[in-house]
């Protein structure tokens, strides 16, 4: 196996555009808003950058399908610019893009933007689309809370914990969020709620009510990266680098095959493993002080817990429970309020949790600064629990 | 008596199947939302009336009581496939062509669509066990749509029944026949249209039921050569009310032979109520007792059946009435056959146009539910891929196709979600694990949130999976729904 891009690529600068309904907004307003952050970050002029990624997934109607969007938004100087996109791990794979190209040599200065417009679609929620010619002609059109609401019912009977303990358990993962988010200026919900308000909330697909699904956000998020050697030649002191970088998609075994039980995500299991081994972890929970992990919905998070190695199976609920991911636990999750309060901009959110880790590491998370912040980890979720992507990545401070 | 019938080589009705469907419309709750401008509809008001789900039409309804008569019949071959409709969905694309497909009868299946009065039905058995040689399967299905607040819409049920007509071993055999036809025009409904346009019920009666029914019926008596006294059962949909029990007494049929026209458990089921009506007799009929079965519509179709002594293994399959499902929300009726429109809101404006290519290329896959089974490691799999699917295996191009349609599955995760728009919420759906142990992501239907539970035993059925109104294409599949203990 190849040695990996440990430390071989290291984070310029970033930006991350307030999180919300920006009713007013265009996305190329968007990622402007999040591209002067990080330009002024970085601390360079634009033309130093050689090459750009944008991610957007599904709102193609806002900025179409290319990258031209971005490169006219920000008037980059005729430089190579590419879309991607995987799902709601598009963000991610804008960051891979930008990564790669540096680690590879091919460029000093790489750009990864990722936007989303969700809220020009008249309805709340994700909007609603065809999955291909064939899958539409037999696979139920689930809806995301539909498909994540699986995991809950296969938990239930692979650990034998009742539907109600599963819900506090749960309700704990949402309460906790939203105290984080009011620390957060650039969340897109910053209220406190109490486990009652979860318990008590509107169905939307059983077991998950509202507050156990994430805010569906206008936002963008953004990178600029170089080699650590470049970093220091800019002046930069403290250097934080990307130690892993690492993605895992489904083959159709989950879905197909007889091996796998619904109450988990298989690509997380794998993702982690990679890059724990790519970033030489051997112990992430004692390595990792903090993780922003996709939680599009109460129950992902709880299972990620065990799919990342943090908790041991079948124990995720009592270690939530526990306190042990609250921002004052031994690994504090979502910090800046994760994908259910900071928001979930699709194109934007892999490069959000990225975000948070760098400020953390830096210091310069504000009112929400973690004491101990050297290594965190990111993971990035596409698709759905039987059929996804999924990326996880690995930050820290060089050295560290 | 019927002699020698079990040697074979004698041709007649094979194997019944009839499928009702679960939810069953309270007839009270319909009466009281129209009782401020048709008072008068309180005296239908009793029972309940057999209701499609939104998912149900003619098809798929014909699909479920063709798989109900094959699986009575065992490894019946089916030649020829006769599909009798009022309320066919398509008018260019053989409906009978879906359910051959769905039913795996082959591309070698002759096939028919019988359609244009209640009599397709009656005549489409008719012609079946005319016929000098082949096994062919009649069904006949109706989902008719009347006019709100018409008394048709408290008469009327949703319902199918399938006949296997062949050589072999039959439950019943023909002993006569005769068919009138006059367009006596009782009640006509354009193509493309939903409700019926009816004349005086009196003038029906006298002029049409009087006269037309006695001048077939006579005939049949006369070909079969039995006396009208002499008939056991006296199969006749009541297309008006009490009208078989003062044709039968016209006729000089017993008025006990009279069968029940099944209007408090289900209504008439249209073209399809004749066979379900006979389907009913047969499960309670004694070997070499005759039934006459008249149906009237554009004239009338008499047959004189004789039982045999196999008459007694059809009583296994009386339990399709049972199973029901009471509902007495009328406006959910009304929503369901398109008369009301709810407001469903922006997530129900998906384009559902379907890639007739694509489906084309799939049709064993969607119609035929199948799946491939490895050669190599044995694991079936849906969708079949060139490549295993088990990781220890990843043999290639090495599956046979493999039907998932008839084999029991279980639940193996589950929700029940409001959010996503379906004509009837919430939108049930999970995980199925087959016997075979493939894996499905599958819809869930005919039950409540309550009744699904990890492990909760499945069997499929044929469903619409999607309306394209903008085309006015459907598109169906499978689904699966919690197996009905007996008597539930």
């Amino acid at each position: 196996m190849a040695a990996g891009i440990r430390d071989r690529v290291a984070i310029l600068g970033m930006g991350c555009s307030r999180f919300g309904e920006r009713w007013s907004d265009n996305a190329e307003d968007l990622m402007l808003e999040a591209f002067s952050e990080a330009l002024g970050d970085a601390g360079i002029e634009k033309e130093k950058i050689e090459a750009a990624w944008l991610g957007v997934c599904l709102e193609e109607n806002n900025v179409g399908k290319t990258a031209g969007p971005l490169a006219q938004g920000l008037r980059l100087p005729f430089i190579a610019a590419t879309r991607v996109e995987n799902a709601c791990a598009t963000g991610t794979e804008a960051l891979r893009g930008a990564v790669y190209a540096v680690a590879s040599g091919a460029c000093d200065i790489a750009l990864a933007l990722g936007v989303e417009k969700l809220k020009d679609t008249g309805y709340g929620g994700l909007p609603v689309r065809t999955r291909g010619v064939v899958t539409d002609l037999w696979q139920p059109n689930a809806s995301a809370p539909g498909a994540f609401a699986q995991l809950a019912s296969a938990y239930q009977a692979r650990y034998g914990i009742s539907r109600d303990d599963l819900k506090k358990a749960m309700a704990h993962v949402s309460v906790k969020s939203h105290d984080n988010a009011v620390l957060n200026p650039k969340a897109h919900l910053r209220n406190r709620i109490t486990i009652d308000d979860v318990l008590k909330a509107p169905k939307v697909a059983e077991p998950l009510g509202l507050y156990d699904c994430c805010g569906v956000s206008d936002g963008a998020a953004c990178a600029i990266v170089t080699t650590p050697e470049i970093a220091e030649q800019l002046g930069k002191r403290d250097i934080v680098t990307v130690k892993a970088l690492q993605l895992a998609v489904s083959n159709g075994e989950e879905a197909q095959f007889h091996s796998w039980d619904g109450a988990s995500i298989r690509t997380a299991e794998v993702a982690a493993q990679r890059a724990y081994s790519e970033a030489g972890i051997t112990d992430p929970r004692a390595a990792l002080d903090l993780i922003e992990v996709h939680d599009c919905f109460s129950i992902t998070e709880l299972v990620l817990m065990e799919n990342l190695g943090l908790s041991d199976p079948g124990r995720a609920p009592y270690d939530i429970l526990e306190g042990r991911y609250d921002r004052d636990g031994a690994i504090p999750c979502q910090v800046d309020g994760g994908l259910k309060c900071f928001g979930h901009p699709i194109g934007a959110s892999g490069l959000r949790m990225v975000y948070e880790v760098y400020l953390q590491i830096l210091g310069r998370a504000g009112e929400r600064q973690l004491a101990r912040a050297d290594i965190g980890l990111t993971q990035n979720l596409g698709g759905h629990p039987h059929q996804n992507v999924c990326a996880v990545s690995i930050i820290g401070r060089l050295g560290a | 008596m019927i002699e020698d019938s079990r040697a074979g080589g004698q041709r007649g009705i094979l194997a019944v199947g009839v499928y009702v469907p679960r939810l069953r419309l309270d007839r009270q709750a319909v009466a009281a939302g129209h009782r401020w401008m048709a008072p008068g509809l309180k005296a239908l008001a009793k029972g309940e009336r057999a209701m499609a789900n939104w998912d149900e039409d003619a098809v798929t309804m014909a699909v479920e009581a063709g798989r109900a008569a094959i699986r009575r019949a065992g490894d019946a071959r089916v030649d020829s496939l006769s599909l009798a409709s009022t309320t066919l969905p398509f008018a260019d694309r053989l409906n009978s062509a879906i359910v051959g497909a769905a039913l795996g009868l082959g591309s070698g299946l002759a096939a028919a669509d019988k359609c244009g009065s209640l009599r397709a039905g009656s005549s489409a058995l008719m012609a079946a066990l005319r016929a000098n040689t082949g096994c062919e399967l009649v069904i006949a299905a109706d989902r008719r749509i009347p006019t709100p607040a018409s008394t048709a819409e408290l008469n009327v049920g949703d319902g199918a029944a399938a006949m296997l007509v062949g050589e072999g071993a039959p439950l019943a055999v023909l002993r006569g026949m005769a068919s009138v036809t006059a367009d006596f025009v009782d009640h006509f409904r354009e193509a493309g249209r939903d409700g019926d346009y009816g004349w005086e019920e009196r003038w029906v009666r006298d002029e049409g039921f009087a006269k037309i029914v006695p001048e077939a019926v006579k005939q049949a008596l006369a070909t079969a050569g039995v006396e009208a006294v002499e008939v056991d059962h006296f199969v006749m949909p009541e297309l008006l009310r009490r009208v078989a029990g003062t044709t039968a007494k016209k006729l000089g049929v017993r008025t006990e032979a009279v069968a029940d026209s099944l209007f408090e458990q289900c209504g008439d089921t249209g073209a399809a109520h004749p066979l379900l009506m006979l389907a009913h007799v047969l499960a309670q009929a004694q070997p070499g007792q005759r039934i006459l079965l008249v149906q009237f519509g554009s004239g009338c179709d008499a047959l004189v059946l004789e039982t045999t002594e196999l008459v007694a293994a059809a009583a296994q399959d009386a339990d399709w009435l049972a199973g029901g499902q009471a509902e007495s929300n009328y406006l959910k009726y009304l929503s369901f056959t398109g008369q009301i429109g709810l407001e469903w809101g922006m997530r129900a404006e998906m384009d559902n146009k379907t890639a007739l290519s694509a489906a084309w290329r799939a049709t064993d896959m969607v119609a035929g539910f199948e799946g491939g089974r490895c050669g190599n490691c044995g694991t079936v799999q849906f969708p079949a891929g060139r490549i295993c699917v088990n990781p220890e295996c990843g043999a290639v191009d090495s599956q046979t196709p493999h039907r998932l349609a008839d084999e029991p599955a279980r639940v193996r995760s589950f929700t029940s979600d409001w959010l996503s728009y379906k004509p009837c919420p919430p939108f049930m759906f999970g995980h199925v694990e087959f016997d075979s142990r493939a894996r499905v992501l599958m819809e869930f239907v005919d039950c409540e949130p309550s009744d699904l539970a990890v492990g909760v035993p499945l069997e499929m059925v044929f469903r619409v999976k999607e309306f394209d109104r903008a085309r006015g294409f459907r598109r169906y599949f499978w689904k699966a729904r919690p197996q009905r203990k007996a008597g539930e």
